[in-house]
């Protein structure tokens, strides 16, 4: 198999993980989703750019081990301190979700086909921007604040996707400064929920509604 | 050297305040840090075109506009924090101070940058630095409030960090444009590929659209403004919005070289309008005064982008209101904090009178409410005139007349508030608890001296500005005048 077709292959698998967060009702089965979708994208990393290059081995090796494992980690012990298990609850059904998440990888094929093409694997800009509309939308259809975690990581790794395109030209250590940011980021949106679940006694942000325009 | 000190020197005190066991010494850091950091920006001003990093930190006018405000800002509010964690110090202030002063290096990182990924790191790094600051009072407000926050600006900052990625695609392989650097995009303007531009731009309007507030992006703003401590808000609304701004402003100057402006303007001033509309709704009828200041700012956060959509001397008009907007809502954000400590809450109708139990903080309120509403002799006077001149010269005649209608509307809803509170008749309640009448000097010094230099730029601004003001407006596609 030639190195495209695995590439291919990668992205068609991080499609999967995106529908797999979308049509599951467990909480832990979102969090493995998107632990194996940080995996992939660190694979993918290595596949896509000159493969033996020290920057994409360190690039993959960082985002394997803060994407795939420490963040996943982070969030399955902050679901087993808030105690949840069945703890979905999308203000849409899960086939909607579904069907939803089709229509933006739809629409994302249509609208990539209109750009001009910047890289050799054809299937990555589409399924960079379906990546980013699901994140998104579990973003806003998730009351959970944890599930609004993940659906933050996803839209997170959608950019990520893009930002391959660009590879080489990016600095190296830039690249390390915004995998660094992610997963600050992640790690205080983790603390807070922590909170929320020992003030509220539930991690559902749909009981944040306290402040409104009266 | 100059620009990494500036650099580091707050991140260095960050880390060292959060290990000093005593909050006394941990203030005098704040402050020590603040001076030495406003006396290297002065430094910075005399010695013009300071690049480090190989071109990715560079000392334009543009930035070191923003940099000073920040420096400023950063200089009265850490005065103000030794007053105000006298007062009420939850935790000893220790993770407090450390973020204040991460923000002060984080905001730095974004004003000097000329690299777009590391402007977008100081950006992010602005957003983490802050979470901990709303919090500060860890009651449910306060954790709905950074919730918010986190969620929108985390959206926010992943849409921009597309926009730069975007960029870089646009930027075809030549021999000496390096990836992202500003300058080398700028000499090189021509050979960008103009769909992938349009594209960033517009990912970059929505995502630092969303740091800076501006509606509809603007939902985590008054809940953040008016559940964080005073201190807080006025960063917030004086610096980081700025910092925002100055972002947004960095892609348009891409876009203008490019010769996109037909496809920026109408974007800006549809952003600007929705904003001021938006404002002048909620202005209307609120109850908060936080709040009230919140919705001000996402007043002035319209007008910069008018500024930069309608052109021409507009353009000016928006970078001199970057300045006038960030000291002027930082005064009031500090003084406000004043009559909530006296009254313990920030509804309006709790605090009638203060002129009584808090004459000082009353009068700079007075000052307050006149410049922030774009009165004379203040600068805001002088930046929101031009900003609607340059919609009358650039023939923008609805764009004027609507923004002068939807500013009369705000001005009668923030005067009508803040003259109650000044003016009003109600409250007793404070003035029983005898040593609280009249305030701490500490908690004076910063909105007194913020207060002042909104007055000198209305009436007089120094040639070194002016020169910078005028470069900076040429960058941005736009007129001096």
């Amino acid at each position: 198999m030639n190195i495209g077709k695995f590439a291919e292959l990668l992205l068609l698998l991080i499609v999967l993980t995106d529908f797999a967060v979308l049509g599951s009702s467990r909480l832990s089965a979102c969090i493995r989703a998107i632990a194996i979708q940080g995996v992939l994208l660190g694979i993918l990393s290595l596949v896509i750019d000159d493969p033996r290059s020290v920057h994409a081995m360190v690039l993959a090796a960082g985002t394997v081990a803060i994407k795939g494992i420490v963040l996943p980690l982070f969030l399955r012990w902050a679901m087993r301190e808030a105690a949840v298990r069945r703890e979905v609850e999308p203000a849409i059904g899960y086939m909607a979700s579904l069907f939803l998440g089709s229509l933006a990888v739809g629409a994302s094929f249509a609208l990539a086909n209109r750009l001009p093409i910047i890289t050799k694997v054809e299937l990555l800009v589409p399924i960079a921007f379906a990546t980013l509309i699901i994140g998104l939308l579990v973003l806003v259809t998730r009351s959970k604040a944890i599930t609004q975690v993940v659906g933050y990581l996803i839209l997170e790794n959608g950019v990520y996707l893009f930002g391959l395109t660009q590879l080489s030209r990016v600095p190296f250590l830039v690249e390390i400064g915004v995998l660094l940011d992610v997963f600050v980021a992640v790690f205080v949106m983790g603390i807070v929920v922590f909170h929320i679940n020992r003030e509220f006694d539930s991690i559902s942000a749909a009981n944040l509604v306290e402040l409104r325009e009266s | 050297m100059l620009l990494l000190a500036i650099l580091l020197i707050p991140a260095v005190a960050a880390g060292v305040a959060y290990l000093l066991p005593r909050r006394g010494l941990r203030l005098a850091l704040l402050v020590l840090t603040s001076v030495v950091h406003l006396t290297l920006v002065a430094v910075l001003w005399a010695t013009p075109d300071v690049t480090a990093l190989r071109g990715w930190l560079v000392s334009d006018p543009l930035g070191l506009i923003v940099l000073t405000l920040v420096s400023v800002l950063f200089l009265a509010a850490s005065i103000y924090a030794v007053g105000l964690l006298r007062e009420e110090s939850p935790r000893g202030g220790r993770l407090f101070v450390t973020c204040l002063l991460g923000f002060l290096a984080a905001t730095s990182l974004v004003s000097l940058s000329h690299h777009f990924a590391l402007l977008w790191v100081g950006m992010e790094s602005t957003t983490l630095a802050v979470a901990p600051l709303i919090f500060h009072r860890h009651d449910r407000r306060s954790l709905e409030a950074v919730w918010k926050y986190l969620v929108l600006s985390s959206v926010g900052i992943a849409f921009a960090l597309l926009a730069v990625f975007l960029l870089a695609t646009s930027q075809p392989v030549l021999p000496g444009m390096r990836a992202l650097v500003l300058d080398d995009i700028l000499a090189n303007s021509n050979s960008l590929e103009k769909t992938w531009l349009r594209a960033a731009y517009v990912f970059a309007l929505a995502g630092f659209g969303t740091k800076m507030g501006l509606a509809p992006l603007h939902t985590w703003k008054p809940d953040t403004y008016g559940e964080a401590p005073s201190l807080v808000g006025a960063l917030m609304s004086g610096a980081l919005t700025s910092c925002a701004f100055l972002g947004l402003a960095r892609f348009t100057e891409v876009a203008v070289a490019a010769g996109l402006t037909d496809f920026t303007q109408p974007l800006l001033i549809a952003f600007g309008l929705i904003s001021l509309v938006i404002a002048a709704a909620f202005i209307i009828g609120q109850a908060d005064v936080k709040r009230l200041l919140a919705y001000s700012s996402v007043e002035h956060m319209g007008l910069l982008v008018l500024g930069l959509g309608v052109g021409g001397i507009g353009v000016y008009g928006s970078v001199l209101h970057v300045l006038n907007n960030g000291i002027a809502k930082g005064m009031l954000f500090l003084v406000v904090g004043n009559l909530v400590l006296a009254t313990g809450s920030s509804v309006a109708a709790d605090m009638r009178g203060m002129l009584k139990v808090r004459p000082w903080s009353a009068a700079l309120l007075f000052v307050g409410l006149f410049a922030v509403t774009g009165s004379p002799p203040f600068g805001l006077f002088v930046s929101e005139f031009s900003i609607v001149s340059g919609a009358i010269r650039q023939d923008h005649w609805l764009v004027a007349a609507a923004m002068l209608v939807l500013l009369a509307i705000i001005f009668v809803g923030i005067g009508g508030m803040l003259l109650k509170i000044i003016f009003g008749t109600g409250t007793e309640t404070t003035t029983d608890d005898e040593k609280a009448t009249g305030d701490s000097a500490l908690l004076l010094i910063g909105p007194l001296g913020l207060a002042a230099l909104v007055v000198m730029l209305g009436l007089y601004i120094p040639s070194p500005l002016q020169d910078s003001l005028a470069r900076a407006a040429r960058l941005l596609g736009g007129v001096a005048p």
